[in-house]
């Protein structure tokens, strides 16, 4: 379990103080897929590196199994890291390596004999289907396999935690839905509790259990994927979940918007139709997209109602008997 | 222009020995050069404030002793240290005093060069050996100098050539040499052919060790090959 508390970062610049993350509290729970969400500068990738310490908290406890890292003398803060592998967005391969010995390069630092090394190394390839390119170099590989040797050189160690910064945001899409997969059969298989920074919400749509979302250095939400996915309460979450917000880019609405929001149930019904047909009335849909959270549906529509009074009743009786969840724009 | 006395040098083999004596008090300063310049960029790089572990005043002290000894003219530097050279090696002349002028002249080069190369290692390459709980020696040792190795390469040939350069100088001292060839059989009986000779040697043992060294560096670079 990793437990962060009451955590602050701030960093001394020239124009004073700058803080990095404020009041942090989070516990992420043996087993899961976490995820942390924010816009570039919200002090995600920070957050990130206060788990192992390459960050030093200004103040707060991180807590792993119960043991404040914060309170360790080095030499027992670099032997737990080795128990915390990490991946990064930009690989960080080491370029004059081949790729079995980049797998097996934490082992050395751990000083295990190079033979039992080596045969790590050779499982963890295999792992992550590379066995094929053992003896080539980083640079003759492509963005997908540079991080998936990354992966096996971070879980060398056998790590209990795999912290994840921007493991797929310099990928492309078909890529980054390979190496998620991956990291899921990790997490699955080998039960490695995996953190996953990232500001794309379909990364966290597609893998993680929990989500924080971090916002101007503190955690604006937290919860179950599907609950802010939902039901999202900051602006922040919405803006995320609504990427580019659809609105921004709409004509001006004519009559009153609604934003209906299709958990699993609702959207396998035709709701819209049912509107035309059990209401009598003609809706705009405006915007709409659908996905797919832990194998479940989730979608979001924007409609625009018709500009009668009472057209507006039934329909909006109509949601609240289905049990549709909708928020009126403005 | 005299040819006779090239044909003489030649004969009595002081040619063939000057160009022994360059190739000898290049490579053994380049050598002994290395031993305190490699360690000493490093620890420059290291201590720097954004290095694996920043040490302040130590970085100041060793910048500024660095900064000064490469900021003398290397003759006037070589005369000062005369005295030094014969405190270690016994003797304030020829080939061993000129060895110890030589190094005390290039190993501060030498450390500037290893910290540059040092420099372009990829910070996320270190953040990632940190992350596995790399100690600040292992990250030296198995990160940093591996994956500058190349360019460690490239600037070890600079080096090289720039020490072969001021060994050429060091004939004011009678260091032996190309320099001391070209000063006293060319400069002082009026015969540029000497002279002439003598640049050429020289350059073309530069060229040698600049094609050489190069082919070095590109062989074990494993980045961008196709």
């Amino acid at each position: 379990m990793i437990e962060i508390q009451n955590l602050n970062k701030t960093y001394r610049g020239a124009a004073g103080e700058i803080a990095a993350l404020r009041e942090i509290n989070l516990t992420i729970e043996d087993g899961e897929i976490f995820g942390v969400i924010g816009l570039s500068g919200a002090g995600k990738s920070t957050l990130v590196r206060c788990i192992n310490l390459l960050e030093r908290p200004t103040d707060g406890r991180v807590l792993i199994d119960g043991e404040d890292l914060t309170r360790l003398p080095k030499r027992a803060l670099l032997q737990k890291r080795q128990s915390i592998g990490m991946i990064f967005q930009s690989f960080n391969l080491l370029e004059q390596r081949t790729v079995l010995r980049n797998v097996c390069f934490p082992l050395e630092i751990a000083g295990a004999p190079k033979a039992e090394a080596r045969q790590r190394a050779l499982e963890l390839l295999e792992l992550v289907g590379l066995s094929d390119r053992a003896d080539a170099y980083p640079s003759q590989l492509s963005g997908g396999q540079k991080q998936r040797v990354a992966i096996a050189r971070a879980l060398a160690t056998k790590p209990k935690y795999l912290l994840c910064d921007e493991a797929t945001s310099a990928l492309d899409p078909n890529t980054t839905q390979s190496i998620l997969a991956l990291l899921q059969q990790i997490n699955r298989t080998l039960g490695v509790t995996i953190v996953v920074i990232t500001h794309e919400m379909r990364v966290i749509e597609q893998i993680c259990s929990r989500v924080a979302v971090i916002d101007q250095s503190r955690i604006a939400e937290i919860g179950k994927v599907s609950d802010v996915f939902v039901n999202p309460q900051s602006d922040i979450a919405r803006a995320l979940i609504l990427p580019d917000n659809p609105l921004e880019n709409l004509p001006p609405a004519r009559t009153q918007r609604l934003r209906l929001v299709f958990d699993n149930h609702a959207s396998g019904e035709p709701i819209i139709s049912r509107i035309a047909l059990e209401c009598g009335a003609k809706v705009n849909i405006v915007y709409a997209d659908t996905r797919f959270v832990e194998g479940n549906a989730y979608g979001h529509m924007i409609i625009e109602l018709p500009d009668d009074d009472e057209q507006v009743a039934r329909i909006l009786r109509f949601l609240g008997e289905n049990r549709i969840t909708y928020l009126e724009e403005d | 222009m005299n040819t006779e006395w090239l044909i003489k040098l030649w004969d009595n083999g002081v040619l063939q020995l000057g160009v022994w004596e360059t190739i000898y008090m290049t490579l053994l300063a380049a050598l002994f050069s290395y031993l305190i310049g490699l360690p000493l960029g490093l620890l420059l790089r290291v201590t720097d404030a954004d290095g694996i572990h920043p040490i302040k005043w130590l970085n100041s002290a060793l910048g500024v002793i660095v900064n000064f000894l490469r900021s003398m003219p290397f003759l006037i530097l070589m005369i000062a240290m005369l005295p030094v050279a014969k405190f270690i090696v016994g003797t304030s002349l020829g080939n061993k005093a000129v060895i110890v002028t030589l190094v005390i002249a290039a190993a501060p080069y030498v450390a500037r060069m290893v910290e540059s190369s040092a420099k372009e290692v990829d910070a996320g390459v270190i953040e990632a050996a940190q992350s596995m709980g790399a100690s600040t020696f292992q990250i030296v040792w198995k990160v940093l100098i591996p994956e500058a190795k190349p360019a460690l390469i490239v600037g070890a040939v600079i080096s090289t050539v720039t020490i072969l350069g001021y060994s050429a100088m060091a004939a004011t001292i009678g260091g032996g040499g190309l320099g001391q060839i070209a000063i006293v059989y060319g400069h002082q009986r009026s015969n540029p052919a000497v002279i002439w000779v003598c640049v050429v040697l020289i350059a073309i043992i530069v060229q040698i060790i600049q094609v050489v060294g190069m082919r070095i560096a590109h062989r074990v670079d494993r980045r961008a090959r196709s």
